[in-house]
């Protein structure tokens, strides 16, 4: 009985990272981040766009421009600097995944 | 993650459990009941965070949040508090939408913990079972580290260092002093919680001074000769407070080495100071339940894996926010959450036999200058050698030579990235 309890849940845990490509848990390296500025969820008092839902490519397009200096930033521009082209693409995928 | 059929799992655990030699035999009953059970002890930015995440990406997980307190006083914009900028009722949050996301709270402290049975006793006895145990207490004061800096002085003195009674206490005493006296403030040596802060309290101190009490002054006293975003600080104090601020750093005797309540003196290695206010920020370590665990090292923080803050020490703990020390990354409450959010991820996945994400961590820290003066320091960071590093040629301080559109920009980012930290983790 214990041992098939054991061995339920962790099959539960592991299908359903499998089911979920778009789970917290599997979010390429960087993109959790995003949330510590841009809401995850409605109603928060801030200027910052939320990222849930929004075109990879207007992601993408956008924080090339914040690396390359080409849009008005202030942290941005520093931000965006940290990541490859490959992260950033990534990272946009996996917003553009999310529930807005 | 490639998808984990029935039997390449029931492979794995066995392979782990060949691995694992006889430690596999007492790490399998505890995974036994039902979910696995992760008790998160803090219910700060990191701990709360972390709670929430770890439901969010496995909603089966029991997952119990540990936290003395019904109520929390976050730090970020508390030194507005002291100011009189800002009500102290702004900075407090409670665990309801923490428990909405399927989260048990127990409003206790913790008082000891055993890795050995992987159990935690909380101080009404009851003892917490866990399969992966995750410590973010924050920081305690080091009260031996300053002589005459003890709790009971930190009542005449205060350290404001946690929000809460203590931000109210040094904001009453301001107000209660008369124009024409001096404020003290004693600053550590790094590492500390929040480095910008102390300077950020320092610049608004002495904006309440000069708009309200003219005639007063802060003195800081630093052991440090160098600190964050100083030249953006000093260039602000020269502009905003040339009469009302001064800064004296550990060169030319900035560093206080003994303190007296009793007669309202700093001392330091050339001087005495005497203040109508004085504000001493003492040397921090790790949270007492991270001492009590074990989990601290002879610096008395705690050494984390970067990739899945497990502690170095003991197995099967792991370690978020201001207790951990992590390379270069700075003690704030956004690294805290963007830590709680790689802990959680990295957990389910170790749970489900999966290897954890090499992670990417982004720290934003604003500082007020003044009500509309804004600055800032970012930075990416990634694990390089077991401990964070910063991603070089990105990050760093806002422009010294930004217009005052630019500073009061940031200002309104300080506040909307307050609004945004305490959403995700109490909102």
């Amino acid at each position: 009985m214990i041992a098939a309890r054991v061995f339920v849940s962790l099959v539960a845990l592991a299908t359903a990272s499998a089911a979920a490509p778009a789970s917290a848990a599997d979010a390429p390296r960087g993109a959790t981040a995003c949330a510590i500025c841009h809401p995850s969820k409605t109603g928060v008092d801030t200027p910052l766009q939320p990222l849930s839902g929004r075109k990879a490519a207007d992601i993408i397009a956008a924080m090339q421009e914040f690396k390359a200096d080409r849009r008005p930033a202030t942290v941005m521009n520093r931000i965006a600097k940290g990541f490859s082209d490959a992260e950033l693409q990534a990272i946009a995928e996996w917003w553009a995944e999310q529930q807005p | 993650m490639t998808a984990s059929p029935t039997r390449s799992l029931s492979a794995r655990l066995t392979r782990r459990g060949v691995l694992a030699g006889a430690a596999a035999a007492l790490c399998a009953p505890a995974i036994a009941q039902n979910a696995p059970r992760i008790v998160v002890i803090g219910g700060g930015f990191a701990g709360a965070g972390c709670a929430r995440a770890l439901k969010h990406a496995e909603p089966r997980l029991a997952v119990t949040l540990v936290e003395a307190n019904r109520t929390f006083t976050a730090c970020p914009l508390s030194n507005s508090v002291i100011a009189g900028l800002r009500d102290l009722s702004a900075q407090h949050f409670t665990y309801e939408k923490v428990a909405a996301d399927g989260v048990t709270l127990a409003f206790e402290a913790a008082t000891a913990i055993d890795p050995g049975s992987r159990t935690v006793t909380l101080t009404s006895g009851t003892i917490l079972s866990y399969d992966r145990l995750v410590l973010a207490p924050g920081v305690s004061f080091d009260w031996g580290a300053l002589p005459g800096y003890d709790e009971a002085a930190s009542r005449i003195m205060p350290h404001a260092w946690q929000a809460g009674e203590q931000t109210a206490l040094l904001r009453r005493q301001l107000e209660a002093m008369e124009d024409g006296g001096t404020v003290l403030m004693a600053v550590p040596d790094n590492p500390m919680r929040c480095p910008p802060g102390a300077y950020e309290r320092a610049s608004l101190i002495a904006h309440y001074l000069k708009t309200h009490k003219p005639r007063s002054k802060i003195l800081v006293l630093d052991a440090k000769d160098e600190f964050s975003m100083q030249r953006l600080f000093q260039d602000a104090w020269k502009a905003l407070y040339p009469d009302h601020l001064e800064w004296i750093g550990l060169s030319n005797g900035g560093k206080v080495i003994a303190v007296s309540a009793a007669t309202r003196t700093l001392a330091g290695d050339f001087d005495s100071y005497k203040g109508s206010v004085i504000n001493v920020i003492p040397p921090q370590k790790a949270g007492t339940i991270a001492q009590i665990a074990g989990v601290t090292d002879r610096t008395g923080w705690c050494p984390v894996d970067p990739v899945t803050f497990e502690s170095k020490i003991a197995p099967n703990i792991h370690v978020l926010g201001d207790a951990t020390l992590v390379g270069t990354m700075p003690k704030s409450a956004s690294g805290a959450l963007a830590q709680a959010q790689i802990c959680a991820a990295a957990i389910v996945r170790l749970l489900a036999n999966a290897t954890p994400q090499q992670p990417k961590l982004i720290n934003t820290c604003y500082s007020l200058a003044a009500p509309d003066y804004g600055i800032s320091v970012a930075g990416v960071y990634q694990p390089v050698g077991g401990i964070y590093l910063e991603v070089e040629g990105a990050g760093g301080n806002s422009p010294l030579d930004a217009p005052p559109a630019t500073r009061a920009a940031e200002a309104g980012y300080a506040r909307s990235l307050f609004n945004t930290l305490t959403a995700e983790a109490f909102g």
